[in-house]
């Protein structure tokens, strides 16, 4: 048999290439070199990635291949390339957040995953592209170029981490870790045909993940398959000391009970469709093509042993308003650092301004539109006065939801929904229009705002873009979200006789 | 500008005080407030910092456990209420000096509540009640380059140096205190000190002005005599020493009685407290007041302390300045008066450990308000620095009541201690300094004294016994205070009388 030429690797999911690692198939450096390959060839027009530093990961890569050649006992990880969202601080390694105000800034440290990652062996392959501090739902809020969805260039790749997403589904990563703070691993991972989860808020550090909103933000794996992103949410989850909402529990056996999902081992779940969330009544703003795909899933479980119902959350119809002013209050406060003195951006130190213009220079030149629409509305949202009305009263929302969930999951081991209303849109299409772009994260919301473990798994195709189908579940039952997660995926894979992502291989190669 | 000031005694003719103290106390815990980074005083400016009290992107803070219990203490101290849940805020401002564009703070929920604190002045007892007692990190420092007098006007450029950022820092909060009247500025001056005795006490802060790990910011306000209603109060900002304390309060009480006087109105602003001049003047003024937007930190968890937790900090709080005050008193046997100039004068500690050392009260007393207050005065130093040690004194009381050294020797020894030349009776055995015995220098001394004084003699042999008197004089004189003086007595009356 012959070996296969490099592009087939960056087609290939990333428990195939451990194991091909491990077997001496192929070495890391050959594998890095295969994406470094890819992304020299096709990150000039996907714009995935806002870093890349070849040299750097072909080097690391060198030294796992010398350790394994020596006969060092290697973790399951060692020698994978790894991308990484930018909001996630690199030591030595430039981190943007997508932000011209952090333009040129090498931070002295390593966040805690990536630290986890780098000592599990991964090779970085570089920073992803974001809207700017994740605020987006469609990465055109990069300070820097938009990022195009593989799947079709004119269209956008989800948000804010469709850099992350673009890169994994486009074959310019194995994996990827992105960060979801309303939706921003979920609506990617849907809009590019990838898997996402975003945990259990506290099962996974924020420590060195640039705030955007830190009662909401979480960082979460982004891959090709149900497995990969369990395997990488393992390597990164857990408790960390310098994370002060991080819960010290064990990181649920997601890998197993992935591989029991895939083995159709359904019998007995209980699962909720939330009415809320493109049910009748509330099908305004969702593609019907989308919802077919929903309920042909639910229709799969149905047939997989699954009791299904319909579910009702009311107070999931006052989400967006309580998200719009709960994560861009956290924000006006979380991006308050920002004023030019100590790293990133600089304007107007030539000794002809005070420091506050100095501030307000920098600021001004430094955030992009978006990013300030949030700061003054949170600001305001915080002010004397109209607190109460309107931060207050957004954190009574926030509690409303998760009683909804509670009393939900009295009945139902998980809730379903679409993960996006609709499918990607095309570049610009939404840009002057900032509701119709949060409106993108309706389905995404609610679990943010209570909390909880949800992941979004393709489910087909409408329009001949992939749709995503969103898992939801209890506090710290991440396992049941891979769980389902995997069923559907296997299902659905069984049906086809193919992969999900195999489409796009053939899209492009044809 | 100078002020137009009223004389104190006619300002309270017209006017009726009311102050209120905010305290600021830097922790003595080993780390920072919210990372590891350590505390200690005076190191090379960011020295000791991380990315946590830089405040980097994506830094995480963890609230330090030592920290939360300090304040708990010193909120049990002031017979607060602890809270049984409450979370930090946000305060919201930018300065250069606040690294990450907040202060984390509480806000309307602080961790101690609704004590109170009694102080004496003139032996009246005066209530002050605590408001609130809260946990927050303090800033950084700004060091302005340039300008002549070190503040930011007349700088070229500033300096922050962050080893302070993130300091554990406990303020304390008293409600207006009314009726102190004449005694105001002393009411001040005697709550900061006792609230400093009390954080001493319990060991959570080395309280020292001058280094600023004890802050006071002074509000004061003046009304009418009779007045149901209060004045507009004045805030006046990192006054830094007992004595100034009393001074800005005193300064502002006549400055806003001549502005009232005037038909004026007092401005609610902050002022700042010149030592020099012992003025104040303005600072920004309050009624632009910034919105510090607070909110509670979702980068923390709550305070939450168990209540058995606190009741066992409670039970194990040490004995506070008052009830030691009481007890020491009593154990000595003092008057009222003698105890409050033994407080007055800082040197309740002293004598406490001094006898603890050995002394007896009586002789701790004597050497610490006299020889020794002396000499700190003489030193234009509190007594607490004069470098000798209670055990020191002890051991010069013990010296003299053994009758090793007389009390003038002992003087010379303390300076040979002062002086770092080791413990008493090093000093006295280096110096030559014991009494002398019955030993042939001394009998040399005696028969030299008679020898040389013959008229004297006469005098004596005479029946003019007095004129003794000459005699020990001289022998004193000629072994430099090292003889006993009643031993010398009797070595010439043995000698001129008995023969």
């Amino acid at each position: 048999m012959t070996a296969p030429v490099n592009t087939d690797l960056t087609q290939l999911d990333a428990a195939e290439l451990g194991r091909r690692l491990a077997a001496g198939e192929t070495g890391s450096v050959e594998l890095t070199q295969a994406y470094l390959d890819r992304i020299a060839a096709q990150d000039d027009v996907l714009g995935a990635y806002l870093h890349v530093d070849a040299e750097a990961a072909l080097a690391r890569a060198g030294e796992v291949d010398a350790a394994r050649a020596a006969g060092a006992e290697l973790g399951p990880l060692a020698g994978l390339p790894v991308a990484l969202k930018d909001v996630f601080v690199t030591e030595g390694v430039p981190t943007t957040s997508g932000s011209r105000i952090l333009e040129g800034w090498r931070p002295p440290y390593d966040a805690t995953v990536a630290a986890r990652l780098k000592a599990a062996g991964t090779v970085l392959l570089g920073k992803t592209n974001m809207d700017e501090f994740a605020m987006g739902s469609s990465t055109e809020n990069s300070a820097y170029r938009p990022t195009r969805n593989p799947w079709d260039p004119d269209r956008i790749p989800g948000g804010s981490s469709g850099g992350s997403s673009t890169a994994v589904a486009g074959g310019l990563a194995p994996w990827a870790l992105g960060t979801d703070t309303g939706g921003s691993i979920r609506q990617p991972a849907a809009m590019t045909g990838l898997v996402g989860h975003k945990p259990t808020y506290g099962s996974v550090s924020r420590y060195g993940l640039i705030a955007f909103s830190s009662s909401l933000d979480q960082a979460g794996p982004m891959a090709r398959t149900v497995l990969d992103a369990a395997v990488l949410h393992e390597a990164i989850g857990g408790h960390d000391p310098r994370d002060s909402t991080s819960i010290d529990a064990p990181v649920p056996a997601l890998v197993r009970s992935t591989q029991e999902g895939a083995r159709g081992e359904l019998a007995g779940l209980r699962v909720g469709v939330v009415r809320e969330l493109g049910g009748d009544g509330h099908t305004d703003g969702y593609d019907p093509g989308v919802l077919d795909r929903v309920r042909e899933t639910v229709e799969l479980l149905a047939g997989m042993g699954a009791e299904v119902r319909e579910v009702s959350c009311p107070a999931f119809d006052l989400a967006l308003p309580a998200y719009y002013l709960i994560a861009p209050s956290e924000a006006s406060s979380n991006l308050a650092r920002f004023e030019g003195m100590r790293f990133g951006l600089r304007v107007g130190d030539d000794g002809s301004h005070s420091l506050e213009e100095v501030m307000s220079l920098t600021r001004e030149q430094g955030f992009g539109p978006e990013v300030k629409r949030r700061i003054v509305l949170g600001t305001y949202a915080l002010s004397a006065g109209y607190y109460d009305a309107y931060y207050g009263q957004a954190q009574k929302v926030r509690t409303l939801i998760t009683r909804d969930f509670t009393s939900a999951f009295d009945d139902v081991d998980v809730l379903v929904s679409p993960t996006s209303p609709t499918v990607a849109w095309p570049i610009g299409a939404r840009v002057d229009d900032p509701l119709a772009m949060y409106a993108a994260d309706l389905c995404t919301l609610p679990a943010s705002l209570a909390g909880l473990p949800a992941i979004s798994v393709p489910c087909g195709l409408s329009e001949g873009l992939p749709v995503g189908f969103q898992v939801m579940a209890p506090a710290l039952a991440d396992d049941r979200c891979y769980r389902v997660a995997a069923a559907v995926e296997a299902a659905l894979d069984a049906t086809r006789g193919s992969r999900f992502l195999d489409e796009l291989t053939q899209r492009t190669a044809a | 500008m100078s002020d137009t000031l009223v004389d104190y005694d006619e300002t309270l003719t017209r006017y009726e005080p009311v102050i209120g103290l905010e305290t600021h106390v830097e922790l003595g815990t080993a780390s920072k407030m919210f990372c590891g980074c350590a505390t200690t005083f005076g190191a090379e400016p960011n020295t000791q910092t991380c990315p946590v009290c830089l405040g980097l992107p994506g830094s995480l803070p963890v609230a330090n456990a030592a920290a939360i219990e300090a304040t708990i203490r010193i909120g049990l101290a002031l017979g607060c209420r602890i809270a049984s849940w409450c979370r930090f805020a946000r305060k919201n401002y930018f300065y250069p000096d606040i690294p990450k564009g907040f202060q984390t703070s509480q806000y309307d929920e602080p961790l101690c509540t609704a004590g109170h604190l009694d102080v004496e002045v003139d032996g009246e007892t005066y209530r002050v009640e605590i408001e609130r007692v809260h946990l927050e990190e303090d800033t950084g420092k700004n060091l302005h380059v340039g300008g002549a007098t070190g503040r930011i006007h007349g700088a070229s450029h500033s300096l922050v140096d962050f080893n302070r950022a993130g300091i554990p820092l406990v303020e304390i909060v008293t409600r207006p205190i009314p009726g102190a009247g004449a005694k105001a500025p002393e009411v001040a001056r005697a709550y900061v000190s006792e609230l400093r005795d009390i954080i001493q006490t319990l060991g959570a802060s080395d309280v020292r002005m001058e280094q600023g790990s004890l802050r006071c910011d002074v509000n004061t306000s003046l009304a009418p005599v009779g007045s149901l209603e209060w004045g507009t109060r004045t805030e006046t900002k990192n006054v830094n020493s007992l004595r100034s304390v009393e001074r800005a309060v005193r300064y502002e009480m006549r400055r806003q009685a001549a502005v009232l006087d005037a038909g004026g109105r007092v401005l609610q602003e902050t002022r700042h407290f010149h030592e020099d001049t012992g003025s104040t003047s303005p600072g920004r003024s309050k009624e632009e007041a910034t919105d510090y937007r607070y909110f509670p930190e979702p980068d923390l968890v709550p305070i939450a302390p168990d209540a058995e937790w606190v009741d066992e900090l409670a039970a194990e709080l040490p004995e506070l300045p008052v009830a030691r005050r009481a007890r020491l008193q009593q154990e000595w046997g003092l008057s009222v008066t003698e105890m409050a100039w033994l407080v007055n004068a800082g040197a309740l500690g002293l004598v406490d450990a001094t006898v603890a050392a050995g002394a007896t009260p009586a002789d701790a007393r004597k050497w610490w308000l006299g020889e020794l207050a002396r000499r700190a005065n003489d030193a234009g130093a509190e007594l607490a620095e004069l470098a000798v040690t209670p055990r020191q004194v002890a051991e010069l009381t013990r010296l003299v009541a053994e009758g090793t050294i007389n009390d003038q020797l002992a003087r010379q020894a303390l300076d040979g201690v002062l002086a770092g030349e080791g413990d008493p009776a090093q000093v006295v055995e280096a110096r030559g300094l014991a009494v002398l015995g019955e030993s042939d220098e001394l009998v040399a001394a005696v028969e030299a004294a008679i020898a040389g004084a013959p008229d004297v003699v006469a005098k004596v042999q005479g029946g003019k016994v007095q004129a003794l008197g000459a005699l020990v004089g001289a022998v004193m004189k000629a072994t430099r205070g090292k003889a006993d003086a009643a031993t010398v007595k009797r070595m010439l009356e043995e000698r001129v009388v008995g023969s």
